[in-house]
């Protein structure tokens, strides 16, 4: 904003009709690059507000502990609060492990050569693959050619190879933050490679990696084509107990709601969304928060 | 490498030492096999993603001609007079995806200029988070929105437009889109020197003319890189396009109709559990791969543009 006088002020020559149109040209720009800005801030609160309001008058108690039902006044999310619950944990155990050992590989322990770098750059797109051709994989692989059907087990894997590139992304964003210079410290005091991995580079890390897979599990959470895929149940009546069962998740539940013609179903789909958006992005908080809270202190 | 740092491990005690080296060396290799193992299924990903789809995309075209596919017009492969034209299809993606950028593209590079350019510290650390929710929020949750909010509004404006149309799940994937223009634009014209806006100041320019004559252009590998990832993102969006497009594929590209893109056919055929082997299921595939293909162009052209920019300013 100071900067603004600088087409002519301090020369102490007078600002011609071309200077004060170029100056009201920028401070028109300003405030519309402002309003952009605003504008997504402002769809936020209407589409949160539009939901509170639809979905709030079902939210009670036994809209958590009732079973879905051909009643709006009687139906509830049990079953698929419980599975959502189910594949939240079964995602996490799946997915994490095995994505931050990749990580570590590629950033600490794979030679430097062409197909280090290829599996990177493919980790990359794979990101960016869209979640329903994730669907098909499972479909065709945990459902058809193991045997698995529309099971827990199935959604669970399917979902896990969807989130392990973004996880694999993101701790080895971390990893490569780490200084060289503490891998070298305790390279010269004698640690080994793991030694140095494990007590030096993991720790400092940390809190890049948990943000990311806390990220990456919230988007696993809220996913629902690929559980449409792999043929994950719209209406049932149980909560499912070993890993071998049908289920539903709280987003298929939502989209089987809004499918419904009818309106009462609608504000049920809201309430359902209401308990899916405190869990999804309270997760998403949670990674914000340790995410800056390192960086304050790194 | 991992030889050497073992063998100084020792401390002062050398036969303890070794004793403990040749352990820690056993360690040491299951451990790099471990990790090494964890990276290898990762890799297989992609193997296996390609391999799935081209498995059954082979049978497909067996069946039907490649020829039939690209060019035909017509996508009834469930009625009793089939046709296997995807053009309606892609018309329908594309027809989003060109809706959904027409609002993200340049409100998300507005955004990033205010974000980069205007906003205080403080300002810029509560509004970009806050926009950022926007790409966290689930997609059913929009096709939500759009049912109920964005439908209702565009027949207040087009009273002729049916319940389920092209524009509103096109605006909702441009709300979702957004975020990914924004964060990537705005890391772009963070980047950019800030020599070279001191040097255009100095020259008398305005704040507007900096941004858009020295800051956009210098950081604009980045906002098409931006770009690219958003439009492959309105590509394989699925949720809010099968809640609110209509599911009716239709050759068009009139925003107002009903349309059916590639995922939501894909999301449709799924809801069915097709039995395996069937041409119904095979079509699951030979779509799936021509929407892979697509979004894995835009996402390499867009990783290409975004590492050559990254070269360009140190």
């Amino acid at each position: 904003m100071k900067r603004e006088g600088a087409g002519g002020g301090g020369s102490g020559l007078e600002w011609g009709a071309g200077s004060r149109r170029r100056l009201a040209r920028s401070r028109v720009f300003e405030v519309v690059t402002l309003f952009a800005a605003l504008f997504g801030v402002l769809v936020l609160a209407v589409i949160l507000g539009d939901i509170l309001l639809d979905g709030a008058r079902h939210l009670s108690g036994h809209f958590f502990t009732n079973y879905a039902s051909r009643f709006p006044e009687r139906a509830g999310i049990r079953a698929p609060l419980m599975g959502t619950l189910w594949l939240l944990g079964l995602t996490t155990l799946m997915a994490v492990p095995v994505s931050v050992g990749a990580a570590i590989y590629l950033e600490e322990y794979a030679p430097r050569n062409w197909a280090t770098r290829a599996v990177r750059a493919n980790i990359a797109n794979l990101a960016g693959v869209p979640s329903i051709v994730y669907g098909i994989l499972g479909l065709a692989l945990f459902v058809r050619t193991l045997g698995l059907g529309g099971s827990l087990i199935s959604g669970a894997l399917t979902l896990s190879l969807l989130i392990m590139p973004i996880i694999i992304l993101a701790a080895q964003e971390a990893i490569r933050a780490v200084p060289h210079g503490v891998r070298e410290g305790a390279y010269a005091l004698g640690a080994s490679r793991w030694q140095v991995v494990r007590h030096q580079v993991l720790p400092l890390a940390l809190p890049g990696i948990v943000s990311g897979a806390i990220l990456a599990v919230s988007r696993a959470v809220g996913e629902t084509a690929p559980l449409i895929m792999i043929g994950a149940m719209s209406f049932i009546a149980f909560t499912p107990e070993s890993l071998g069962d049908p289920f539903t998740a709280l987003p298929m539940q939502v989209f089987h709601w809004v499918s419904r013609p009818q309106e009462e179903f609608k504000g049920l789909a809201a309430a359902a969304i209401v308990v899916l958006l405190v869990l999804v992005l309270s997760m998403n908080a949670a990674a914000f928060v340790i995410r800056s809270r390192s960086r304050l202190e790194g | 490498m991992i030889e050497m740092p073992v063998s100084v491990g020792a401390g002062s005690l050398p036969a303890a030492g070794l004793v403990r080296s040749g352990a820690r060396m056993h360690r040491e290799r299951l451990v790099a096999w471990v990790l090494g193992l964890c990276a290898a299924i990762s890799a297989l990903l992609t193997v296996g993603i390609v391999l799935v789809l081209a498995s059954e995309t082979v049978g497909f075209f067996s069946q039907v001609s490649l020829w039939e596919f690209l060019t035909g017009t017509r996508w009834a492969p469930l009625f009793q007079e089939k046709s296997f034209g995807i053009l309606p299809l892609l018309s329908g993606s594309v027809l989003v995806a060109l809706g959904a950028s027409v609002l993200a593209l340049p409100l998300g590079v507005l955004s990033a200029i205010y974000l980069s350019e205007y906003a205080t510290p403080g300002v810029r650390a509560v509004l970009k988070p806050l926009l950022e929710v926007l790409a966290g929020i689930p997609t059913v949750v929009y096709g939500y929105v759009a049912l109920t909010l964005v439908t209702p509004a565009l027949r207040a404006l087009f009273p002729g437009i049916g319940v389920f149309n092209a524009a509103s799940a096109s605006v909702v994937v441009g709300i979702m889109i957004l975020p990914t223009v924004m964060s990537l634009s705005e890391e772009a014209f963070r980047a950019v020197p800030r020599g070279l806006r001191e040097a255009a100041f100095a020259l008398g320019a305005t704040k507007m003319e900096v941004a858009t004559q020295v800051v956009v252009p210098a950081g604009l590998s980045g906002v098409l890189a931006s770009f690219f990832l958003a439009i492959s993102r309105a590509l394989g969006e699925t949720m809010a396009v099968t809640i609110a497009a209509g599911n009716s594929p239709n050759l068009t590209l009139n925003p107002l109709d009903a349309v059916q893109t590639m995922t939501a056919y894909i999301a449709q055929v799924g809801m069915g559990s097709p039995a395996a082997g069937t041409l119904e299921y095979r079509t699951l595939f030979a779509v799936g791969m021509t929407l892979f293909l697509l979004t894995l162009v835009m996402n390499v052209l867009g990783h290409w543009v975004r590492n050559r920019f990254r070269e360009v300013i140190p």
